[in-house]
């Protein structure tokens, strides 16, 4: 399973980077997008994979019982899964506004001449 | 154990609170708001006297102990950094009144603005790794707001880059804390400095070490990730873009010393060459490229690259000296840095144009505001008795301490173009003879824009000719950061 | 996007959304579940809406606007740190009492915090998205 998730993770930041490299903004979002994603799965699979029954106590229990998952890496996970959603709901604002003042999608139609 | 850590976290979130029910009026919004940040700078001064006196403050939220829980750490470093945060929030934020488009204002800037504090303001407080990255994202989120409004076609384009180069380096933060999480299995700071101290396994803290050094100097626009900057920065309203120069990069270089001294200190001799050596490219090609440009604004943002290398220089010497220079450096270029921005905005008021060879003049009618941009660009520059030569001075007695010539050497040689180019702003703008009309040429600036110019201009001066306690102070500030134990103490209790 | 069957489907969907994001908000007391799913949940009845009918008249449906709604759940959040710190320990500590043998805390009151911003920040951000992008400013 480590294995999988590792080369998944390699996939999805290969995938990214090809993304990210496009002129096009559409596509860079889905790069960052996938760039999210990929360090998400990196978190999960560097905190370490176990077997086992979720950090819950069980009712009447003082201790949990025997192996349970590191509720740690999943916390982390899950606050930066919320976090890029912003992000993503942000930049998808700002693609369709470049659109809408720009007329264009592609990050090279605007040039450095227009600055200033 | 106190509370009052919390206040320069909860007094902003409280004011966006407000502001955001009392949407839409603008003195309201305006009173409230600069109140607001009046109330954390007053906070941030009380954090500090209580630290100055009693030592590192540390309150574990939720009464979590330590490792477990969320720790909020003040040390002298973190509260002067606070201080000097509110102070620049304050000023740009009253500077804003006059030249911040009314829409705007009544609703979307001071929210902002105050959000963006808050993130500040905890990313300079806080005691664990992953809780540094949320504030981070606060900030960011709340600045990618500020920068894109309004939005022409130019800001756009700067935007775009922006909010790409700084999502990348969230993500590159990200996956650093899942490597070093992996390794050291805990994310609170002090922890860390005890598990990595005791540790010899390199591998995987120098790939996480490098992933967070990644992401910080692309935040603080080091050599080799430092082209955003200034596509972005100039393209947003004045007061918005010396609030940035101020705080934003401020925040990664914060980052890096923490990181740099707390923890990552194995492996000393990869880690400080790459600092020096990323300090030097960093102010060379800053100070150049800035020597090349005929904007005002491009050339104090190209400036903001080259101040950036100063800093590092001092974290990369890595004593006592360097590091207090570094800490110096940074307070007195956030000050005299915004201000110039500042001024560049009332030149833009007066003459309409940031374009230097347009400008000219300014002197013979202005001479107060030719007065108000000499003391922070000749601080910039380095000349005595400013503050900027107090900084210089630190750092460059440290690198020859340090027998570390070539930088030192590069140092001196920036700070020469340095000159150059706050001369060439002098020149052209202020000297150079006005080729308009000169009858039309007498307006008046809105005393909401002297104000804050004046005292931040007020504070260059005192930093530069009553630097003893100054220097004193982050001297002392320094000395905790070379040796954490008492950080660590503080966090972790007298039993580590 | 405006077919009657989804207009219709639309009005009884909502409520529909909102309850079980409730039972989920109270489920997360104890169990999986909590603040930010259900917030997600009540948020989408109303997108949902939004869709088939249009921003205007969705937002004219909600007793208080996202804006307000996202400041409200703030407000709550705080207050319940602050309420640990009115007992006299560090901010966000749990303080608890017990009403009719169920055991109520602040993290509740963080919980529907949570709900309530995050149904404010959803709407806000959706209202943008759908129709008022260009009023951005």
């Amino acid at each position: 399973m480590g294995l999988i998730l590792s080369i998944l993770t390699g996939v999805l930041y290969a995938a990214a980077i090809y993304l990210l490299l496009r002129r096009s903004i559409v596509k860079m979002i889905l790069g960052i997008i996938f760039l999210g994603n990929a360090t998400n799965v990196l978190v999960f699979v560097s905190g370490g994979l176990t077997k086992a029954s979720p950090a819950f106590i069980a009712e009447g229990q003082q201790v949990a019982a025997e192996h349970i998952a590191d509720p740690l890496p999943q916390a982390l996970i899950l606050t930066a899964i919320v976090i890029s959603f912003g992000i993503i709901a942000f930049s998808l604002a700002l693609m369709y506004r470049f659109y809408k003042i720009t007329g264009t999608d592609d990050l090279d139609d605007v040039t450095e001449e227009d600055e200033v | 154990m106190s509370n009052l850590l919390l206040l320069p976290v909860i007094v902003p979130l409280a004011t966006v609170l407000i502001l955001l029910l009392a949407h839409g009026r603008k003195w309201l919004q305006q009173i409230i708001g600069i109140g607001g940040i009046a109330l954390q700078f007053t906070v941030a001064v009380w954090i500090f006297v209580v630290v100055n006196s009693q030592g590192i403050q540390v309150i574990q939220l939720g009464s979590w102990p330590a490792p477990f829980g969320i720790t909020f750490v003040a040390d002298l470093f973190s509260s002067i950094m606070l201080m000097v945060a509110a102070l620049i929030g304050l000023m740009t934020a009253i500077y804003a009144m006059p030249t911040i488009s009314d829409n705007r204002q009544r609703f979307s800037y001071y929210p902002l603005v105050n959000a963006m504090l808050m993130g500040v303001n905890g990313a300079f407080l806080t005691g664990d790794v992953f809780n540094l990255y949320v504030w981070f994202e606060v900030m960011i989120m709340a600045s990618f707001v500020l920068l894109t409004l309004g939005g022409s076609r130019q800001q756009m384009n700067g935007a775009i880059k922006y909010v790409a180069m700084n999502l990348v380096a969230s993500m590159l933060f990200l996956a650093g804390i899942g490597l070093l999480y992996g390794q050291a299995g805990t994310l609170n700071m002090a922890d860390l400095a005890l598990k990595i101290r005791a540790s010899d396994d390199a591998f995987l803290l120098n790939s996480s070490a490098m992933l967070f050094f990644v992401a910080f100097s692309l935040k603080a626009a080091l050599f080799p990730f430092f082209f955003w900057l200034p596509a972005s920065y100039p393209t947003a309203p004045m007061a918005i873009t010396a609030f940035f120069s101020g705080l934003l990069t401020k925040v990664g270089v914060y980052a890096l010393i923490r990181f740099f001294t707390l923890f990552f200190v194995q492996n000393q001799s990869f880690w400080h060459p790459l600092l020096l050596w990323a300090g030097g490219i960093t102010m060379l090609v800053g100070v150049l490229t800035a020597a090349s440009q005929y904007d005002m604004r491009r050339i104090l943002s190209f400036h903001i690259i080259s101040q950036i290398g100063y800093i590092i220089m001092g974290l990369g010497l890595f004593t006592v000296a360097g590091i207090a220079g570094a800490i110096y450096y940074m307070v007195h270029n956030i000050v005299a840095k915004a201000n110039t921005f500042l001024v560049a905005g009332m030149v833009y008021k007066l003459r309409g144009t940031y374009d230097l060879k347009a400008i000219s003049g300014l002197y013979k009618n202005y001479p107060l505001v030719a007065l108000l941009f000499v003391i922070p660009a000749m601080g910039l520059a380095g000349v005595p008795p400013f503050s900027g030569f107090v900084g210089k001075l630190m750092l460059v007695v440290a690198g020859f301490e340090a027998e570390k010539w070539v930088i030192t050497g590069v140092a001196l040689l920036v700070g020469l173009f340095t000159l150059f180019s706050m001369v060439k702003i002098w020149n052209e703008g202020f000297w150079k003879k006005h080729t308009g009309n000169d009858a039309s040429d007498n307006k008046k600036l809105p005393v909401a824009m002297l104000v804050p110019v004046a005292i931040l201009a007020l504070i260059t001066i005192l930093l530069g000719v009553a630097a003893e306690p100054v220097v004193e102070l982050c001297m002392r500030a320094a000395h905790q950061l070379i040796d954490p134990s008492s950080y660590i103490e503080a966090v972790l209790g007298k039993q580590y | 996007m405006t077919t009657q069957i989804l207009r219709i489907s639309s009005k009884y969907l909502k409520p529909a959304f909102v309850v079980l994001s409730l039972v989920i908000l109270y489920r997360g007391h104890n169990e999986p579940g909590g603040g930010f799913i259900s917030g997600l949940l009540a948020a989408s009845g109303y997108v949902f809406y939004m869709l088939a009918w249009n921003v205007e008249t969705a937002l004219k449906k909600m007793w208080i606007q996202p804006v307000p709604l996202m400041a409200i759940g703030l407000l709550l959040a705080l207050a319940s740190g602050i309420i640990g710190v009115a007992a006299g320990e560090p901010f966000m500590s749990g303080q608890w009492i017990t009403v009719l043998n169920i055991t109520l805390g602040t993290p509740l009151l963080f919980d529907v915090g949570v709900y309530f911003t995050v149904i404010g920040v959803m709407l806000t951000i959706m209202s943008v998205i759908l129709e008022k992008v260009d009023q951005w400013d």
